[in-house]
C-alpha cells in the first residue's frame, strides 16, 4: 500500500517547531554582557566569513541590536540561517575562551539570531549599496549560499549582477535542504530579499546550457561566479533500489519545505542509509511525522560517521535507532511496495574499506527507505558547459582556494562545487572571498580590508579574521593533544 | 570565635553591623526585623518635623547586568511625627535592650535641637545621630548638607546639642565638601563623641534619552540625589582613612558607604570604623544578608588570630602615606601563567592602548615555555617585556582569569628613595637627576 501522512496538522506544527528558541532581550543583554571583547577573538578566526563576533556582541549588550545586524550582515549576508545551521560548538563556540575558563562559551549563534531577527521584525535596512557603480556586470550561476554571498559582496562593490538560478525558489539547500525544525525556509527567502534589495537581479528557473547558452553570458558578463552546488544523490547499487518507498533523502527534506506537513507521507518504520548530517536530518524528521521508528543504517562505526557529534547526540535523545557496521544488500518488496531490507554485516579490512561478514544476512521490517549517502559530484554537467574548466579527480572544480579563480581567468567559484561539501557558512565565505577576487580581477584595484587588521597580524602570520583560513575548534584540540 | 560585640563611645551593640538611617530604618516593625535578622543597632530614619515626599523617589546605575552598582534617592527625612518614632524607639528598645538604637535627628533652632535631643533620651535611645548630610530637599531648607558643608555652622549647632546630650552624640558627615575634615574637626570642637561618614553623594544616575528627565521622575522634572551602594565604598574607604589618620579629629567613627559584605565591613574597619552602617543593601536584599556579614566577619578575624574587632580597627590606616613617601626603587612586573591563560588578549590591548606599550604578542611556535589551554594554533599569545614594565598593574586588572597574570616584586640593590629623598639627595648634589622616560 502506499504511504500516506500519519498526523494532523497541529501534531505537526507542534513536532516542527524550533529547537532552539529564539533569546528575549533580556536574555540577548544578559549573554552578551558575558563576552570578555577578546582582542583578536579566536571566536572571529574560526568564522568562515570572518564576522566582527565581539563587536557585534558589545553593540547587544550596550541595546543597539540593529548596529549588531550591521556588523554580521556586513560579514555575512545569510547572517540570520548561519545563526541557526552553524555549527557553532565547532566553529566560533567551540573557539570562545569562556570555554578554557570551563564555563559555557558564549551562545554566538542565538545572539546572532537576535540581531539579525530584530531587523527583519522590525523591517530596518541596515546595508546598501553604493550610489555609484562601476558599470561591471557579473553573472552569478546558482542563488545558494555561495552564489547569494558572492553577489551580495559584489553589489556592495557597486558591480551590476545577476543571480541565474535553476530551481523555481532561491536559496538553495537553505531553502530545499536543512531541517525544518532548524531553519524554516522563510528565513532563507527573507535573506534572498535582502540580496535582491542590493540590486542584485534574480533569475529562477533558469538552467544554464538549456534556456540560456555559456556564450551569451560570457559575452555579455565581464566574469562568471559558478556556485552550482552538488548533484543528484549517489545510489546504492542494490536490487529493488527503484521501488516507490525507496527515497533520496534529500528529496524527502525538500518535500517537507515545500509542501504542507500533513500532506507528506511517512513510513512507520523508515530506514535511512548513511550517517551524515543529513541522514540524521532526514531521521528525527521521519520521527516528527509520526514513524513508530528511525533507523540509520551505516557500514561503519561510531567513530567513523561524518555527522557531527551534537547531531549524533540529539538524533540519539530523540530515540533514532543506529545499526552500525551493517549495510543494506537488498530491498524486499511485496506488491510493489517496500517491506524491509535484506543487510549484512561488515567488518573494515586493513585497506579502511568496509567488507562484508560471510553469513551475516539477515532482514528487517521497513516501510521507507531514505537514502543519503553523499551527492554526486557536478562533473558531466561542468565538462559539457565548461569543457576547459579544471575539475579534479574527485569532481570538484578546480580554484585557487584564496581567490576563487580557476584556471579560466574569468570565471571563480565557490561552495560545494569547489570544496566538495561543507558548511552553509563555508559557501558564504567562499562566495564572499571570490566577489572580492573578481572586483580586484574587474578593476584592478583590491577591496577594502573587512576587518580592521590587528596589529598583530604584521609580526606573527595570519590572524584575525576567519575568512582567508579559518580554524575550526576541533583541529584546535587535535592540535593541543 | 572572635568577638563582634561593639562599643562606639559608649554606644554598646552584639555586633558592629548597623542598619543605617534610611527605608529601612523607618519604623520599629522594621527594627524588630532588622534585630531578628541578627543586626547589632539600627540607626533610626531622621526624625523632625515631618515632611511631604515627592513619587518617584530612587534610581539606580546598572552595570551589564548588574543591579544597583550605585544608588540615588530624592527621599526625604520621616514623614511620621515625631510621637510616633519616639514611641515606637521606647518599644524597640524595651524588646531590644542589648542593641543599639539611635536616634537620628535633623531640626533648626535651638530651642527644637533641645527638644528633640531631649525625647530621644526619654525614648530610651541609646545615642543620637546628627544628621547633617542630606544633599537633597532639607538643605534647601537651611539643613542637611547646607550644614555639613559649613563647617562653623555645624560646630555651633553641634554645641547647642552638647548643652542637652546626657547620651553619646555622633555628628554624621556629608562627602559634598573639599575637605572632610575640616567637618569632622568641627565636631570634635563642639565636643561630639562620634561621627559617621560618609552620607551621600550629589549624583545624577542618568538621563531618560527618550524624554530628556533625568531618573527618578517626578512628572517631566527631576532633581539632584544622594548616591550610594556598592560604587561609593572607594569614595567613603578614602574619607573614612582621612579622619581616622587626622590627629585633630581623634573621634570613634561608624563608617557607611557601600558596604554589602563582610569584606566590606572588614575594609571599613581596617581603615578605621568602629561600627558599620548599611542602608543600600539592606533595599537590594533585605535584612538577611547580615548573616554573611556576621558569620564572614567572626571566620576572618578568626583567621587572623584576632580576639575581637579592636584588634582589627585601625590596622590598614597607618599604611595609607603621602606620595611623597613612597619607594621610588620598588619595581614589580607583570607573570603570565601561561597554564592558566585563555588567550583573550585583553591584557595585550589595554597595555598597548592603554598603559605602556611592554607586551608583547609572540607566535606561540617562538615560545619555549608551555603555553595553556588558551593556544590556539597561528593565534600569537601575550609576552610580557619584563625590562619595559613600569608594574602599573593594569594588564591584571583587565585579566578575566584569577591568578593569571600576577604582579611580583623585583628585588634590586638599590636602597630605598622617596620623592623627598630624592629632592633632598639633588640639592646635596649626591645624585644626577633620573633621566626621563623616553
Amino acid at each position: 500500500m502506499p504511504l500516506q501522512p500519519l498526523l494532523p496538522a497541529a501534531n505537526l506544527a507542534a513536532n516542527f517547531a524550533e529547537l532552539k528558541a529564539p533569546l528575549r532581550p533580556q536574555e540577548a543583554h544578559v549573554e552578551a554582557s558575558r563576552c570578555l571583547y577578546c582582542f583578536d577573538a579566536p571566536c572571529i578566526m574560526a568564522c568562515p566569513t570572518g564576522i566582527d563576533i565581539p563587536a557585534f556582541i558589545k553593540k547587544i549588550a550596550f541595546g543597539h541590536p540593529a548596529a549588531a545586524a550591521k556588523t554580521i550582515l556586513t560579514a555575512n549576508i545569510l547572517g540570520a540561517s548561519c545563526a541557526r545551521v552553524c555549527p557553532t560548538s565547532v566553529l566560533c563556540e567551540g573557539a570562545c575562551v569562556l570555554d578554557d575558563r570551563d564555563e559555557l562559551p558564549i551562545q554566538i549563534g542565538r545572539l546572532q539570531r537576535y540581531a539579525t531577527d530584530y531587523v527583519e521584525e522590525h523591517r530596518l535596512t541596515v546595508l546598501s549599496a553604493p550610489a555609484h557603480k562601476t558599470g561591471r556586470k557579473v553573472a552569478v550561476i546558482g542563488a545558494g549560499p555561495a552564489g547569494l554571498g558572492c553577489a551580495a559582496e559584489l553589489a556592495q562593490l557597486g558591480h551590476d549582477v545577476t543571480i541565474f538560478e535553476q530551481k523555481p525558489q532561491p536559496g538553495g539547500l537553505n531553502t530545499y535542504g536543512i531541517a525544518y525544525y532548524k531553519l524554516k525556509p522563510e528565513v532563507s527567502l527573507a535573506e534572498v530579499k535582502l540580496v535582491q534589495s542590493l540590486g542584485v537581479q534574480l533569475r529562477c528557473g533558469v538552467t544554464l546550457g538549456r534556456d540560456l547558452a555559456v556564450a551569451d553570458l560570457e559575452r555579455d558578463y565581464s566574469a562568471l561566479f559558478l556556485g552550482v552546488g552538488l548533484g543528484d544523490a549517489q545510489r546504492l547499487r542494490i536490487p529493488g533500489e527503484d521501488l516507490p518507498e525507496v527515497r533520496d533523502a534529500l528529496d524527502f527534506i525538500e518535500q517537507l519545505r515545500t509542501e504542507p506537513l500533513e500532506n507528506v507521507p511517512a513510513g512507520r518504520a523508515v530506514a535511512i542509509i548513511g550517517c551524515g548530517n543529513t541522514a540524521i536530518d532526514a531521521a528525527t524528521q521521519a520521527l516528527r511525522l509520526g514513524a513508530d521508528s528511525a533507523t540509520i543504517i551505516y557500514r561503519r562505526g561510531e567513530d567513523d560517521m561524518s555527522a557531527y557529534e551534537f547531531e549524533y547526540e540529539l538524533a540519539k535523545s530523540e530515540g533514532v535507532e543506529f545499526l552500525f557496521h551493517t549495510a543494506p544488500v537488498e530491498v524486499l518488496a511485496t506488491h510493489g511496495h517496500v517491506c524491509g531490507l535484506r543487510l549484512h554485516h561488515t567488518v573494515v579490512n586493513a585497506d579502511g574499506k568496509a567488507d562484508p561478514v560471510p553469513h551475516s544476512e539477515f532482514t528487517q521490517a521497513f516501510d521507507l527507505v531514505l537514502t543519503a549517502v553523499g551527492q554526486e559530484k557536478q562533473v558531466a554537467l561542468l565538462r559539457e558547459l565548461f569543457p576547459q574548466l579544471a575539475v579534479s579527480a574527485r569532481g570538484a572544480i578546480v580554484r585557487d582556494p584564496l581567490t576563487g579563480q580557476t584556471n579560466l581567468p574569468h570565471i571563480f567559484t565557490g561552495g560545494d562545487c569547489a570544496n566538495g561539501g561543507r558548511e552553509v557558512v563555508n559557501a558564504v565565505g567562499e562566495g564572499k572571498k571570490a566577489a572580492r577576487a573578481i572586483h580586484q580581477f574587474l578593476t584592478g584595484t583590491p577591496a577594502a580590508p573587512t576587518l580592521q587588521p590587528s596589529r598583530l597580524g604584521a609580526q606573527s602570520g595570519p590572524s584575525g579574521s576567519g575568512l582567508l583560513a579559518p580554524i575550526r575548534a576541533h583541529e584546535l584540540e587535535a592540535r593541543l593533544k | 570565635m572572635a568577638d563582634l560585640s561593639t562599643n562606639l563611645a559608649g554606644i554598646k551593640s552584639p555586633n558592629p553591623f548597623w542598619v543605617a538611617s534610611g527605608p529601612p530604618a523607618n519604623t520599629s516593625y522594621q527594627a524588630h526585623r532588622a534585630f531578628e535578622a541578627g543586626w547589632g543597632g539600627v540607626v533610626w530614619k531622621t526624625i523632625g518635623d515631618p515632611i511631604v515626599n515627592v513619587s518617584s523617589r530612587y534610581s539606580a546605575l546598572h552595570y551589564g547586568p548588574n543591579r544597583m552598582i550605585g544608588f540615588n534617592n530624592i527621599e526625604l527625612i520621616s514623614d511620621r511625627s515625631p510621637e510616633t518614632n519616639f514611641r515606637e524607639i521606647a518599644e524597640v528598645k524595651k524588646r531590644w535592650p542589648h542593641h543599639a538604637v539611635i536616634a537620628s535627628l535633623m531640626v533648626g533652632s535651638r530651642e527644637e535641637w533641645h527638644d528633640y535631643v531631649k525625647r530621644s533620651v526619654d525614648a530610651g535611645a541609646d545615642g543620637i545621630e546628627l544628621n547633617y548630610g542630606c544633599p537633597h530637599g532639607m538643605c534647601e531648607r537651611g539643613m542637611g548638607s547646607a550644614v555639613g558643608q559649613q563647617p562653623a555652622v555645624a560646630e555651633k549647632i553641634t554645641s547647642w546639642v552638647m548643652e542637652v546630650a546626657t547620651i553619646p552624640v555622633i555628628v554624621k558627615l556629608t562627602p559634598n565638601i573639599t575637605d572632610i575634615t575640616a567637618a569632622a574637626r568641627a565636631a570634635k570642637r563642639a565636643g561630639a563623641d562620634a561621627i559617621s561618614l560618609i552620607n551621600t553623594i550629589n549624583s545624577i544616575t542618568n538621563v531618560n534619552l527618550d524624554t530628556f528627565v533625568p531618573e527618578p521622575a517626578v512628572g517631566h522634572q527631576s532633581s539632584h540625589g544622594g548616591y550610594c551602594g556598592p560604587a561609593v565604598k572607594p569614595i567613603a574607604l578614602n574619607m573614612v582613612q582621612a579622619c581616622a589618620a587626622d590627629p585633630d579629629v581623634r573621634l570613634p567613627i561608624s563608617g557607611i558607604g557601600g558596604i554589602a559584605n563582610w569584606r566590606d565591613a572588614a575594609e571599613f574597619l581596617a581603615l578605621g570604623s568602629t561600627s558599620l552602617q548599611v542602608c543600600t543593601a539592606i533595599m537590594h536584599y533585605g535584612f538577611r544578608i547580615v548573616e554573611d556579614m556576621n558569620a564572614g566577619l567572626s571566620a576572618y578575624l578568626d583567621s587572623k588570630g584576632m580576639k575581637s574587632i579592636n584588634d582589627l580597627i585601625g590596622r590598614a590606616v597607618p599604611s595609607l602615606n603621602k606620595w611623597e613617601n613612597l619607594n621610588l626603587n620598588y619595581q614589580r612586573v607583570a607573570r603570565i601563567d601561561y597554564d592558566k591563560c585563555i588567550g583573550c588578549n585583553l591584557c595585550y590591548i589595554a597595555c598597548e592602548d592603554g598603559a605602556h606599550q611592554c607586551i608583547d604578542l609572540k607566535n606561540p611556535a617562538e615560545l619555549t615555555t608551555d603555553l595553556g589551554p588558551g593556544r590556539v594554533p597561528h593565534k600569537p599569545i601575550p609576552q610580557v617585556r619584563e625590562a619595559d614594565c613600569v608594574g602599573c598593574n593594569l594588564c591584571s586588572l583587565v585579566c578575566p582569569v584569577d591568578d593569571c597574570i600576577t604582579m611580583v616584586n623585583l628585588p634590586n640593590d638599590k636602597p630605598a628613595m622617596s620623592w623627598s629623598n630624592y629632592q633632598e639627595r639633588l640639592a646635596r648634589g649626591e645624585m644626577q637627576p633620573i633621566p626621563p622616560h623616553p
